[in-house]
């Protein structure tokens, strides 16, 4: 089958800036395929560029098998886009957006009001269909905002950081939608800055940084990729911290991470186990107080910080970032 | 009844050629949306015709006393330069809505849908003239109530009603213009204050001749001076010449004009701003 999206040298300025400075992306069909990145990176240039939403300066980009500069009637025949903003008329009830949404992509009344009801059953939002979008809670408006964007059965969904400024649970069931979706044979491409959103959601990952693709590959791959594991310091009390950050900072290095809020001190190392047994004896010589120790995998977080040098955003917030990326 | 397992497969096969709604169902369906919006949305109506009527009662009442026009009572004067006006501020509504569609991402979803390009603007020229329609209606209603009466024919008088219809056709465009680059409801709101001046320094509430030399200046020649008099010299019918000092084609011919340069420059501003996004 064509692959879902096949993008070459995409470029794209605005002003001063230069939101895509030559990405190249192939997303195979039959995946969960993750642009992961910080505020900045090019992750909403790049989904709105592949849902026709803008012109690009430079470059080839085809979706679905269609040329998008030379049928983008036909890529839009074949995606559902939603964002992060949940675009579906309030003063309009949960199955008369969707019907009218069918019925944009050329259904007939009666198949319009077909596919609204799967889709709606598909949500779970059979309950509140014909009550108006705005007496829905967000994470119902943001499940409606997805089957919006489903009700045309689309070849490539298209997901620009769907889980932003939701409440854990609403993230959790929005994931379990999105689960399901792939599971019933639609390709995803969403873009977020939440990894472990990537890392639960994605078969493949394309770490973008500065509007370039810097790393690709499953989650795993990526992980294995800066190879070496990670020893984590858990200390017991917060004054401990600085301490047992200069412990670490004599190992492999690596720069050490801090987070204050957990207390706890990790740093990349190249020959796990030995480390793991100096670190013990250096930290139990200095006094310090150990809650717990460990030897793991590096995470995203860190095999971000790796392959691009800068952190990334560290938790989901609750209040919407208004930034573009 | 479908199930959740045959869910969207039952419906229709992936991988077919996409289905397209042709022009007059997308631009119908938009349309309908953006007046079942504006209908089921109580506080839009009530306010804005609580305002209007608020605001008309004050001249007509209040200011009416002291202004004085020669020929006709106040309130014939004043009923075409309200309605008139009333077009542009019913367009603040328009760009904000227009905004709205843009900050909350409803017109990205209607853009990457596989429409034609043309439909959701025009349906938004339709839904806005339709409820320009209505307001214009009420208004008029509310006027004959408190003595508003026509001193030419009534087919003056409908076709002055038709011609407010199309100025406010033109001027929508400068609303959704507006609403594009606005970007959120409330700098639309902000931008659209603009419509003051425009409205004030006008013969719609009091005859220029009683401006200060300085501000007649301005409204003699301002697009609105025109057209509120057309409209009021067909509702004066052959009092037209007596009161206004012209005929109604004086006014006529420059309001028309007006508008033409309006829509020309304004609606491929608004669709080239919708195509770029």
């Amino acid at each position: 089958m064509t692959p879902a999206i096949e993008a070459h040298g995409l470029k794209k300025r605005y002003g001063k800036t230069q939101a895509l400075d030559g990405l190249d992306l192939i997303a195979e069909s039959g995946q969960v395929v993750a642009v992961l990145g910080p505020n900045g990176a090019g992750k909403t240039t790049f989904i709105r560029a592949v849902a026709t939403l803008l012109r690009l300066d430079q470059g080839t980009l085809r979706v679905a098998g269609h040329d998008i500069g030379r049928d983008p009637g036909a890529v839009r025949g074949s995606i559902g886009l939603a964002g992060q903003f949940a675009a579906v008329e309030p003063a309009m009830s949960g199955r008369e957006n969707l019907e009218m949404i069918a019925c944009l992509f050329g259904q007939t009344r009666r198949t319009a009001r077909r596919s609204a009801d799967a889709v709606l059953e598909q949500l779970g939002l059979r309950d509140p269909a014909d009550l108006l979008v705005r007496t829905y809670s967000g994470g119902m408006r943001r499940r409606l905002d997805l089957g919006a964007s489903l009700v045309g059965t689309p070849r490539l969904l298209l997901l620009d950081e769907p889980t932003t400024g939701l409440d854990p649970r609403s993230r959790l069931e929005l994931w379990e939608a999105i689960r399901r979706l792939v599971g019933g044979g639609t390709d995803v491409l969403l873009t977020t800055q939440y990894l472990d959103e990537a890392d639960h959601l994605a078969d493949q990952i394309v770490i973008v940084d500065q509007g370039r693709a810097v790393a690709t590959g499953t989650p795993a791959e990526l992980k294995a990729r800066i190879g070496g594991s990670v020893i984590e310091l858990h200390v017991r009390f917060l004054r401990d911290v600085g301490r047992a950050a200069q412990v670490l900072d004599g190992f492999g290095g690596f720069r050490v991470q801090i987070d204050e809020s957990t207390r706890r001190i990790s740093a990349r190392v190249e020959a796990g186990g030995e480390q793991l047994m100096r670190a013990m004896q250096t930290v139990t010589a200095a006094g310090l107080e150990l809650e717990d120790i460990a030897l793991r995998q590096p995470n995203l977080d860190e095999v971000f910080l790796a392959l691009t040098g800068q952190p990334t955003q560290a938790k989901p917030t609750q209040d919407r970032a208004a930034q573009a990326a | 009844m479908t199930t959740a397992s045959t869910s969207i497969d039952a419906v229709a096969v992936r991988g077919l050629p996409a289905r397209h709604a042709g022009l007059a169902r997308s631009t119908v369906t938009v349309t309908r949306r953006a007046l079942l919006r504006y209908v089921r949305t109580p506080q839009l109506i009530v306010m804005a015709t609580i305002q209007m009527s608020m605001f008309f009662l004050i001249y007509r009442y209040l200011f009416g006393g002291a202004i004085h026009v020669a020929g006709i009572p106040y309130v014939d004067f004043l009923v075409p330069g309200f309605v008139a006006t009333g077009v542009l501020f019913s367009g603040i509504g328009a760009a904000v809505a227009t905004a709205e569609d843009v900050e909350q991402g409803f017109v990205d979803r209607l853009r990457s849908l596989p429409i034609p390009r043309s439909s959701v603007l025009t349906a938004r020229a339709i839904a806005d003239t339709a409820i320009l329609t209505l307001a214009c209606a009420v208004t008029i209603g509310i006027a004959f109530a408190v003595g508003f009466r026509l001193h030419g024919s009534l087919l003056g008088g409908l076709a002055a009603f038709g011609l407010v219809i199309v100025f406010g056709f033109a001027f929508e465009w400068v609303f959704v213009t507006l609403g594009l680059f606005a970007g959120n409801g409330q700098a639309a709101q902000a931008m659209g204050m603009i419509v003051f001046p425009f409205a004030f320094i006008s013969s719609a509430y009091v005859p220029v001749a009683s401006m200060p030399v300085w501000l007649r200046a301005v409204a003699e020649h301002q697009p609105l001076t025109y057209m509120v008099d057309s409209v009021r010299a067909l509702t004066l019918g052959s009092h037209a010449q007596a009161v206004l000092g012209h005929p109604a084609s004086y006014f006529l011919t420059p309001a028309l004009a007006w508008t033409f340069a309006i829509l020309a420059l304004f609606l491929p501003l608004a669709v080239a701003k919708y195509r770029r996004g």
